[in-house]
């Protein structure tokens, strides 16, 4: 429950407001193993903590890395984190991307906005093991062009003859060469085998929701749908209550949770 | 010498010598007493500061202290507080993180040692609740050490409920009143006539111990018999019940029954029901670093799933309406609960009833959908 | 490749697909074969729309001008997709300019034509009003959903 000492050692401006962090232990101990899709619980001195998922290649042990939006007090905090700074981590915690299997499988990665983030390891981890998979796609969704995270990777993947990617972004100037519109209208264009499909998505709740709708509109089955979920959370340990998500704590049964087990209680208000 | 499961008997002059054993075992007593007209648990050290004589009259939203004809020492329900004030404080400080001049911080945890508290008057239903407890703080993969001090060294020393409060319903959830496993010691006190006496049952090795130190008698037929009745007196005045057959299912399919605009209606969120639920753990922290910053706290208190804040997520909270946070408390303690934790979350002590300003009654919130579900 | 009819064509565009075959002729009849290059105008906001576009193979982008940086795409269009409604209402003006992203193939189709014999031939106008209002269904949610700017909200992590 305590959280250790991580020293910032790089940090690079993803969007207007949103920072990736490489961190590196600050004491003696060892870096940290963890599963695509785990998050981490990051301590900002005297302001607070917040669950923030890893981003980073779960290949490579050092440095952990995070990708983070500044949308409070916390997370503003960790955004401003200099190289040199400590932060405080405690984890890894809650459920990962099923990428263990992915074998013979289309994995379908749906993102959307700073939603990339989690499944970035995933992505990484399903390059990785490209020739057992059936295909590899990215839908990505965000604002505009200039609020996608990796645009330096997305460029390189773009080439990548791994990867089928496709960006949808809800404006952009005339210079942009992606869709405009939303990302659900990338999964009704796309070449999909839906028994072959597993889909991992991640991005606002009601992206989510309407991409889950998408896919199984082209016949895939909701077990194979999974979804990175958030819910307010203070201790990642199932004790402080709040991220009750129905039966489920998101922090132990999620945050990566299957669609047919949370599609009762996305369809309800205010669960 | 008192063996586990073989009652015995200790006469109420000879009580204070059981408090006497306990606290030279190296336990800080902590039992029910009387303060600002309720009975609170607090520090004792004789039987004087237990409430002799006095009972406690509850209803929904009523709570009374009344004089008793006897000098009972424990012849009242429950109060506002339990046990979980001890074992899950409402505020603990978790950590404390120091930084130099060079950015280098360091963080140490607060765990504050082992109390070794002797609970004197633990009720049935309060020892399924401790029980439960248990399962949420140290049953998982991540056991909190500061519940886990606590209660590693707690002695629990039941009493079983001779008198059946207005808002128990502890029959109905399988919880008592007769208390179960679980206890180091379990008394019943019996007045008949004019003796009064304690029939005593050692329930672990250290209750065992403790009891062995003590005057007392062998239990005769009787006796025991006396105990059993007093007990099925307690069993019978029950102030309410609530069918929990199939209950999981029952809120499961109705989430969107009208009867939780109804109670919205009423409900004023204010959370006192889950201050007072023996089971609730919710909890948030709040940071807070000393003036020259260079040593910040990090402090758990209890929360309420009433507060607005307790599901805000950037943007707002998923539970708005008093409406979905009466639901999520009611459900959660009642069918989410059970797939969290393998248990009910309700033990029956009725204190959400008595302690809710505006009487709403968790037992009549069931019965009503109960009456009229959905599916 | 051997030259292919309009109506064959046609009958593989979703737009159009399982209608019968006296439907397809009779629209087909008011459409031709088209193409632009990248980068080409299809349309300009606020002329006379007589025309309509079922994309063949290619991307459109659907754009407005704005004062400074250039216009505003507000959506890409691709394969099976229709591009412009204004000819089917009064006072049959393009609402945004229609440009091709990508070489496109496309069949345009004369929109006075159709209407035409949409107005003597209420059961093709109306199998053909049923599709249309589908497709402008799909695109009115796709509109929705962007306009939440779901994105402004943050998503875990």
């Amino acid at each position: 429950m305590t959280p250790r000492p991580w020293r910032v050692t790089g940090r690079r401006r993803e969007t207007a407001d949103s920072w990736t962090l490489d961190l590196e232990p600050a004491d003696d101990g060892a870096p940290m193993s963890f599963l695509p899709g785990q998050f981490n619980m990051i301590y900002a001195f005297g302001i607070g903590e917040a669950p923030i998922s890893i981003s980073g290649d779960p290949g490579a042990d050092r440095p952990l890395v995070h990708t983070v939006r500044d949308v409070g007090a916390v997370s503003a905090a960790i955004c401003r984190a200099a190289p040199g700074e400590v932060l405080g981590v405690r984890g890894p915690y809650g459920s990962a991307w099923p990428v263990a299997a992915l074998g013979g499988r289309h994995v379908l990665i749906v993102a959307g906005g700073v939603g990339l983030a989690p499944l970035r390891p995933a992505l990484r981890a399903a390059l990785e093991r490209r020739r057992e998979l059936a295909g590899l796609t990215l839908l990505l969704g965000g604002r505009t062009p200039a609020d996608l995270l990796f645009r330096d990777e997305l460029e390189e993947l773009g080439a990548d003859p791994r990867l089928e990617l496709a960006i949808s972004v809800d404006s952009a100037g005339s210079g942009w060469r992606g869709h405009v519109g939303v990302v659900t209208t990338l999964i009704d264009d796309l070449d999909l085998d839906p028994a072959r499909a597993t889909a991992l998505l991640c991005g606002p709740e009601v992206m989510m929701r309407f991409a889950a709708q998408a896919l199984i509109g082209r016949g895939m089955d909701r077990g194979d749908i999974y979804l990175s979920m958030e819910r307010n959370m203070k201790c990642a340990v199932t004790q402080c209550g709040r991220c009750q998500l129905g039966p489920a704590f998101v922090c132990r049964e999620g945050a990566v949770m299957r669609y047919c087990d949370i599609e009762r209680v996305l369809g309800l208000r205010e669960v | 010498m008192a063996v586990e499961g073989v009652a015995t008997t200790i006469e109420r002059g000879a009580f204070d010598g059981l408090l006497t054993a306990i606290a030279r075992s190296g336990y800080e007593l902590i039992g029910p007493t009387i303060r600002d007209g309720a009975i609170v648990y607090d520090e004792i050290a004789t039987s004087a500061d237990l409430p002799i004589g006095w009972t406690d009259e509850q209803d929904g939203g009523s709570y009374r202290l009344r004089r008793r004809d006897d000098e009972a020492l424990f012849g009242y329900a429950v109060g506002p507080q339990s046990w979980k004030r001890f074992l899950h404080p409402p505020e603990v400080t978790l950590w404390r993180a120091s930084r130099d001049g060079d950015g280098a911080m360091a963080i140490e945890s607060c765990e504050d040692g082992k109390p070794s508290y002797a609970f004197v008057g633990v009720r049935s239903c309060e020892l399924h609740a401790i029980a439960i407890q248990d399962r949420v703080m140290v049953g998982g993969e991540h056991p909190d050490p500061f519940y886990a001090a606590r209660r590693d060294g707690a002695l629990l020393v039941a009493v079983n409920c001779t008198v059946g409060g207005g808002t128990c319903f502890c029959v109905s959830m399988g919880t008592g009143p007769r208390a179960g496993p679980g206890f180091d010691i379990a008394l019943t006190e019996v007045i008949d006539g004019g003796r009064h006496y304690f029939l005593c049952e050692a329930g672990s090795e250290p209750g065992a111990a403790i009891l062995a130190a003590v005057e007392q008698a062998p239990a005769r037929a009787a006796e025991a018999a006396a105990a059993t009745a007093a007990i099925a007196v307690a069993a019978r005045h029950q102030g309410r019940s609530m069918e929990a057959d199939g209950i999981r299912e029952l809120l499961y399919d109705n989430y969107e029954h009208p009867r939780w605009d109804e109670v919205s209606e009423r409900c004023l969120t204010c959370g006192n029901c889950t201050m007072v639920c023996p089971t609730c753990f919710c909890t948030t922290v709040e940071d807070s670093t000393d003036l020259a910053g260079a040593e910040a706290d990090r402090t758990r208190r209890w929360d309420s799933c009433f507060t607005m804040d307790f599901s805000y997520v950037h943007g707002g909270s998923v539970r708005a309406s008093a409406r979905s946070r009466y639901r999520q408390w009611m459900t959660h303690k009642l069918a989410t609960w059970i797939d969290q934790f393998g248990t009910s979350g309700c033990v029956g002590c009725g204190r959400c009833i008595t302690w809710c300003p505006v009487a709403i009654d968790i037992t009549e919130e069931v019965a009503a959908i109960r009456a009229d579900a959905i599916d | 490749m051997p030259m292919r009819s309009i109506e064959q064509v046609l009958a593989e565009v979703e737009t159009f697909a399982g209608l019968e075959r006296r439907h397809l002729d009779r629209i087909a009849g008011c459409g031709h074969n088209c193409g632009f290059a990248a980068g080409e105008t299809i349309a300009r906001e606020g002329d006379r729309a007589d025309t309509f576009y079922v994309i063949r193979h290619g991307r459109v982008a659907l754009e407005t001008p704005a004062p400074a940086g250039g216009p505003l795409l507000i959506a890409t269009l691709g394969d099976g997709a229709v591009v412009g409604w204004s000819w089917l209402f009064p006072p049959y003006r393009w609402t945004f300019d229609a440009r091709a992203i990508e070489d496109t193939r496309a069949i345009a189709f004369d929109g006075a034509c159709l209407r035409g014999k949409c107005d003597s031939d209420h059961e093709l106008g109306y199998v053909l009003m049923q599709r249309f209002a589908e497709i402008i269904l799909d695109r009115l949610q796709a509109a929705r959903l962007q306009l939440l700017d779901v994105y402004g909200e943050p998503a875990a992590g």
